[in-house]
């Protein structure tokens, strides 16, 4: 096996050359085809990879189930949205006209942050597990849309259910991502400029994710979700490899939450709803949970295809009846929960699961076929 | 090795164990009996540092009350927790090595496969199966399993719950050869079991639990033939 790896090895680099060549011009192709709002789906099914990234270390590696992920997407948006709008100076007049740090101090600040909230959820929850654990982030995550909500008063953080408005849209030095730039007689427009950095950040978290898995910690996180008292018995030390799950996934999160409010350039507290968190849940479920390949794949199909059902659904009607007999808005919701409930039904460890899903299906169906043979054959 | 003196475990209000003292003399093969919920694996756990629990324990001399339980594993003291508790998911082969989580660092490649095949010297049956998810094992594989992974980490003190739980009476039998050569190894064993003939006719000592105390402590040979004992735990 190993010996064919190094005599392909120059196949594979090409592969990846080409791959990474045809994620480079892939905004081009799509925008010229479809037009640039499809890009824009593109940069959002990139922020969504991410976040199932994160979520997928919490729920597929530990195995810990996190109902209210989308908070720390929360608090990564709204740090950047808070640091980089002239917001601030309206409750802190000293610091007008706002304070405009640069990228690279407020993404890793945001991951940091996001981090600490992770460990403040993480702490209480320690020793539960399950349906419970469930609950209780569930809690979290609608404590922390609440408190945006809410937080316009006494001290306007947030500016409640208004959301934040006139946040600066990302910018690396003077370049500024929402503008189009022109490089070397060429431009490019802003919506592919961010396509670019959501996917060098995306890259980053799949290369950390990927150097996690079989890492010692990535090891301890898999005995956890086995067994938690085996696990002690081995000597992990099972409080401190939870909390770091709950830290890193949190982190990506906001890491996210950072890039989602440059990009919108506005945040409210809708943006992070209970429907959210259920949402990215499922695609780390639907791709294959603790398998990154999947979970990628599920990112980018639940978040491309609600946008297809959406530009295809009044057309097609339109074509098979001669009228729109369903409303596109609802139709799409129905389409999307028959799709999800096939997966789950056909392929049950999901689109592309983990080796060790895979395992585990497999000799379940073996032993049915094999309780089903022996009952044939006493019958 | 191991001395235990007054040891207390409350869960909320409920006192599981209720001051106990006895000692584990190095190389020695000791065993803790009584019926259900007499506070044997309380007793077990609040050794490994799995509960939270007053009084002192000491370990090799040194105090291990307040010592986290992940620690404890790197110093030689090992648990194999009641029902097994096998990774079920993951291979047997993962399953042991899991065992030397402690040992990374320490150990090399090469001693750790030595360690491996020393194992599976040890324990055939899960030679064949390697490769086998460990979910899929029978109980008495999952159970030499489990005392393979413990193994793993060279343990100088190792704490057994109940091996011989839910088992069929041949695989007991076999559970009890690879105790009883692990023993031959020098590891000394704490032994936690219902199966009072089978731990008494091992093990060179015994004390009886009963709800939350010591009520006896004698050699294993006239605990067998205590009439007190007999009637409670022989079936006579």
């Amino acid at each position: 096996m190993i010996a064919d790896w190094r005599k392909d090895r120059q196949v594979v680099r090409a592969g990846i050359g080409l791959f990474a060549l045809a994620l480079a011009v892939l905004p081009f192709v799509v925008s010229a085809s479809f037009g640039n709002s499809w890009v824009r789906v593109l940069d959002f099914a990139l922020l969504y990879i991410m976040l199932a990234l994160g979520l997928n270390i919490v729920v597929g590696f530990a195995g810990l189930l996190d109902l209210g992920y989308i908070a720390f997407y929360a608090v990564g948006a709204y740090l950047y949205a808070v640091l980089s709008s002239p917001h601030l100076a309206g409750a802190f007049p000293s610091l007008a006209p706002g304070l405009a740090w640069p990228i690279w101090v407020i993404l890793p600040l945001g991951a940091l942050v996001a981090g600490l909230f992770g460990i403040l959820l993480g702490a209480p929850t320690l020793r539960l597990r399950g349906d419970y654990l469930a609950i209780v982030t569930l809690g979290f995550g609608e404590i922390i849309r609440i408190f945006l909500n809410n937080l316009n008063a006494p001290i306007n953080l947030t500016n409640g259910p208004q959301g934040i408005t006139g946040i600066a849209p990302l910018h690396i030095g003077g370049v500024v991502l929402g503008r189009g730039q022109d490089i070397l007689g060429f431009t490019v427009p802003g919506i592919h400029l961010y396509y670019y950095l959501f996917l060098l950040l995306a890259l980053g978290i799949v290369f950390v994710t990927v150097r996690l898995e079989d890492s010692r910690i990535g090891r301890s996180w898999v005995a956890i979700r086995e067994d938690e008292i085996a696990a002690k018995a081995c000597g992990i030390n099972t409080r401190n490899v939870k909390l770091l799950a709950f830290a890193m996934g949190a982190s990506f999160g906001g890491v996210a939450g950072g890039l989602f409010a440059g990009f919108q350039e506005f945040v409210s507290p809708e943006s992070f709803s209970l429907t959210e968190s259920v949402m990215v849940l499922c695609m780390v479920v639907l791709g294959g949970m603790g398998n990154i390949g999947g979970v990628i794949l599920g990112g980018l199909l639940l978040s491309v295809l609600p946008e297809i059902l959406r530009w295809g659904a009044a057309p097609v009607q339109q074509a098979l009846f001669g009228r729109v007999l369903l409303d596109p808005e609802s139709l799409r919701m129905l389409l999307f929960g028959l799709a999800l409930i096939l997966v789950m039904l056909y392929r049950p460890a999901g689109l592309w699961p983990s080796a060790v899903r895979r395992r585990e299906f497999e000799e379940a169906a073996e032993e049915e076929k094999e309780i089903v043979g022996l009952e044939e054959g006493s019958a | 090795m191991l001395e235990v003196r007054d040891l207390k475990v409350h869960y909320g209000g409920i006192a599981a164990v209720k001051g106990i003292s006895f000692e584990v003399r190095a190389g020695e093969m000791v065993c803790l009996i009584g019926a259900n919920g007499a506070g044997k694996t309380t007793t077990l756990k609040a050794i490994a540092r799995m509960v939270p629990a007053q009084g002192e324990l000491l370990y090799r001399a040194a105090s291990i009350v307040h010592r986290p339980c992940h620690e404890l594993i790197g110093e030689g003291l090992a648990l194999v927790p009641e029902g097994r508790g096998v990774f079920a998911r993951l291979s047997v082969q993962e399953n042991l090595e899991m065992g030397a989580y402690c040992r990374a660092g320490v150990a090399s490649k090469g001693e750790m496969s030595a360690d491996l095949e020393r194992i599976y010297g040890l324990l055939p049956r899960l030679a064949e199966r390697r490769k086998q998810l460990a979910g899929t094992l029978s109980g008495g594989e999952q159970q030499m399993l489990a005392i393979g992974r413990s193994l793993m980490s060279h343990p100088k003190l190792l704490l057994l719950d109940e091996p011989s739980m839910g088992l069929a009476p041949l695989m007991v039998q076999k559970v009890f050869e690879v105790i009883q050569s692990v023993a031959a190894q020098g590891v000394t064993l704490l032994l936690v079991e219902q199966n009072a003939q089978l731990a008494l006719s091992m093990c060179s000592r015994g004390y009886v639990m009963e709800s939350g105390l010591i009520t006896l402590a004698a050699s294993s040979s006239s605990l067998l033939e205590n009439p007190a004992v007999r009637t409670a735990y022989l079936g006579e």
